[in-house]
């Protein structure tokens, strides 16, 4: 009993300490990739921890126009992305918080964290921002269902509506259910691009207002807000691509061998992501919806094979 | 066509004495016959007689036709509504001299100065006009919403302030207006030459230095009667194509980089600087200042240096073909190259454009042929055409150009590692008395026009110049009507436009 309670525990220390301190290492990791595919030397992969450093140190600059609503974008981001990360699984282990419905729990975590950015966007009155905030929710609309028919393809296939069941459940990956999880990963990975505003949906290091969707929301962040922001678009590249790889797990990965895995795959994520982002130009903006749309096509042919 | 415009080439001088005042009306007839007949309107500006000069280009020919007309009063006719070209010079002129263009349907001042003359502004703006203080074009209605951009802009770039009239992300008009970088060097050459102005003429545009100070020796050298020999003019085609080769590699890197296409993007950037780094090998400067002088050459291109540098361009040439090709085989770059910044063939005529944006519609326009100067006489270059004036026909016409240019330099370079090295030209004597000339060059980004008249004791009484940029400011204008405001970044990156050569 006190066994159990005792790898438990240490699995929800690994659990919140992986939530916590690794996001970070995510962009540098694909910031490197780039800059190794592109001949260049490229920032160091800890950059982005010595950024939150240096931004913490500073303070912000509110602009006259914004209210309260304006720290609400970035706080509540990482409010929201933080508790989400608590109902996902890392790996085979199952997530600290676990409860039927969860699923749907998580997905309007994000729906939230992005309805609170996009009012704090809209707070600056700026014509930039508010044109971010239009391509934000467009582009959302679209990729919300992929999201969502994945999950009932995961739920009609495994019967459960607990994230911690459905993506670490046994017997799920190497099944008759291998074709929808393929289609499911491919959704997925494109929703994945989407939310993490990279190419070829969005550039997150250009410097051109005009054709960001997400940079330019938090254009007028300063200081400790705009550390939290990196911070929670970093935490968003590890709860969503958690997501994606939770159901490559089997529970053949036990204890730590499961972490070391998980770990080895976030990595490899990252490197991926670098990877598309080397080798592709970004869309046209009046083409990505068409790209989204892909997704929610991947996804839901993989819930009506389930059905059949 | 009886009226008198007097006939001269890019270079040769005309004497103010064969060149009669001819009277307003007809002047701007002959203006409007000419420009129907397929002449270009290569410059218009006024000086403080008041009077005003035409300089027409018969690109066919390779003939220009240059007149003036006196004006008995402070305005006259506008030209604009019949011959759009002239649209931004005529508010040039009244900006410079309150003359002002009667009938002008978009009267706005331009560089935002004083009037040169002290008169009336032509606005009646009182003390220092500020830049981008002016009534914008508005577009009312519901849903309908105006971005301002600039001037200050996220990135180190040059101040412009941009307006579009939008509908959600369709933009209806793009308004541009500059002048924040006006330092007032056409003025600055009145009474010269003057021991800077060679340095300012430099300077009018920083990434076309060789191009403007071409003209401006070029000019010198017409007013002087000084003929170079075929080796220094090979030099300075040398420093030409050495210019437009690092701007041309940039150009599709940053194009490249607009689209986050990572590896063209990132190689561009190196390898612009392997061309920069061979002028510098020459003259000392990556941007080609101090290069020539009137007369000749600053900086002799010895044979042992010529043959020296042979190798560093074709190697430079090699990586610059891998970075590039790499962009025409990714499908995601040219389905975005392809679906912006359409510009139509007949308004770049009509509106005036050079140079790239002029080629990208399919007219061969190229100084270097259609009026040759330095080596491109016995040396031509073809030039570079696409069809179908967008992202990609301008993005080709760089990459078509620098396989011309590579050709070239290689030759230049063969055949000056033959040839010994000349002495330091002689000083240049006084100017000729009461002369005008037109200097023409291609620079990268299109024809540089450098006009000067010498007063009775040999000294500037007007200088004109026109960087490519100030035609085609209003092509980009033009290339955005109807598009994503989400392109318009990409849009301006394949004009890439001077604001201080527009801003003088």
């Amino acid at each position: 009993m006190l066994e159990t309670f005792l790898v438990r525990a240490v699995h929800v220390a690994l659990h919140l300490t992986t939530a916590l301190l690794l996001p970070p290492l995510l962009p540098g990791l694909i910031a490197k990739t780039k800059a190794m595919v592109a001949g260049r030397t490229g920032p160091p992969v800890l950059q982005l921890y010595y950024d939150l450093a240096r931004l913490s140190r500073k303070r912000a600059v509110f602009s006259r126009t914004t209210t309260w609503v304006f720290l609400a974008g970035p706080v509540g981001t990482v409010a929201a992305v933080a508790t989400a990360s608590l109902l996902v699984p890392f790996g085979s282990s199952p997530a600290p918080l676990h409860f039927q419905g969860d699923a749907v729990f998580f997905a309007y975590l994000f729906g939230l964290a992005r309805f609170l950015t996009v009012l704090s966007a809209l707070d600056t009155g700026s014509a930039f921002e508010g044109m971010g905030a239009a391509r934000e929710v467009s582009f959302a609309v679209l990729a919300e269902p992929a999201l969502f028919l994945g999950f009932a393809a995961l739920a009609k296939s495994t019967g459960s509506l607990s994230l911690s069941t459905m993506l670490a459940s046994p017997g799920f990956s190497f099944s008759r259910a291998m074709a929808p999880l393929i289609l499911v990963l491919a959704g997925w990975a494109i929703v994945y691009l989407a939310e993490n505003s990279r190419i070829p949906v969005d550039d997150p290091n250009t410097h051109l207002e005009l054709t960001m969707i997400h940079e330019v929301m938090v254009l007028d962040h300063s200081g400790r807000p705009l550390a939290l922001v990196l911070y929670g678009a970093s935490l968003k590249l590890l709860v969503l691509g958690a997501l994606l790889i939770g159901p490559l797990f089997t529970r053949a990965f036990g204890g730590l061998l499961n972490w070391a895995a998980f770990w080895g795959l976030l990595v490899l994520l990252a490197v991926g992501v670098g990877l598309v982002e080397s080798f592709t130009a970004r869309l046209r903006m009046n083409r990505v919806p068409q790209f989204l749309v892909a997704g929610i096509l991947a996804t839901a042919f993989a819930f009506l094979l389930l059905l059949v | 066509m009886s009226v008198p415009f007097v006939s001269t080439r890019n270079g040769l001088p005309v004497s103010l004495a064969d060149l009669p005042f001819i009277p307003t009306p007809e002047f701007r007839e002959g203006i409007l016959d000419r420009v129907r007949e397929g002449f270009r309107l290569a410059a218009l500006f006024a000086d403080d007689g008041p009077s005003l000069w035409a300089v027409l280009a018969d690109d066919d020919t390779g003939t220009l036709q240059v007149g003036r007309t006196h004006l008995s009063q402070p305005s006259f006719a506008a030209l604009t509504p019949k011959c759009p070209q002239a649209h931004l010079f005529e508010r040039e002129i009244a900006e410079q001299f309150g003359i002002i263009p009667t009938g002008h349907p978009w009267l706005k001042p331009v560089r935002f100065h004083r009037p040169w003359n002290e008169g009336p502004d032509a606005w009646g703006r009182a003390g220092e006009p500020r830049p981008g203080v002016m009534d914008f074009y508005t577009v009312s209605g519901e849903e309908v919403h105006e971005v301002a951009v600039g001037p200050v802009h996220a990135g180190v770039i040059e101040p412009g302030h941009f307006r579009f009239q939008c509908h959600g992300e369709h933009v209806f008009h793009l308004e541009i207006a500059l002048g924040y970088q006006h330092r007032g060097i056409e003025r600055a050459f009145l009474a010269g030459p003057h021991p800077l102005s060679l340095k300012q003429a430099e300077t009018l545009a920083g990434d076309t230095s060789i191009g403007h100070a071409w003209a401006y020796c070029m000019a010198l050298e017409g007013l002087v009667g000084r003929s170079l020999s075929p080796r220094v003019d090979r030099v300075r085609g040398v420093a030409l194509e050495l210019e437009r080769m690092a701007n041309h590699v940039g150009d599709l890197g940053a194009l490249a980089g607009d689209v986050g296409f990572l590896p063209t993007a990132s190689y561009c950037g190196r390898i612009r600087g392997d061309w920069l780094n061979l002028s510098a090998e020459v003259c000392g400067s990556r941007l080609g200042r101090d290069w020539l002088r009137p007369g000749g050459l600053r900086h002799e291109l010895d044979p042992g240096l010529a043959e020296r540098m042979l190798p560093r361009v074709e190697k430079a040439w090699a990586d610059t073909q891998d970075a590039v090709e790499l962009l025409w085989g990714a499908a995601s770059v040219m389905n975005r190259f392809e679906a912006a910044g359409k510009v139509d063939p007949a308004q770049a005529k009509d509106a005036g454009l050079v140079g790239v944006a002029l080629r990208a519609c399919g007219h061969p326009r190229d100084v270097r042929k259609d009026h040759p100067f330095g080596p491109y006489t016995a040396h031509p270059v073809a030039p570079a055409i696409a069809e179908s004036g967008n992202v990609h026909a301008r993005a080709w016409v760089r990459w078509n150009e620098l396989k011309e240019s590579h050709r070239h330099l290689a030759e230049a370079l063969e055949a000056l590692g033959r040839s010994p090295a000349e002495a330091a030209p002689e000083p240049l004597p006084p100017l000729a008395l009461e002369r005008f000339v037109v200097a023409l060059t291609e620079g990268w980004r299109g024809e540089i026009l450098h006009a000067a008249v010498t007063d009775g004791e040999g000294r500037f009484a007007r200088y004109k110049v026109v960087d490519p940029s100030f035609h085609n400011w209003f092509g980009l204008a033009l290339a955005l009507r109807g598009e994503q405001i989400s392109d318009f970044p990409l849009c301006n990156k394949s004009f890439n436009l001077s604001y201080c050569g527009h801003d003088l």
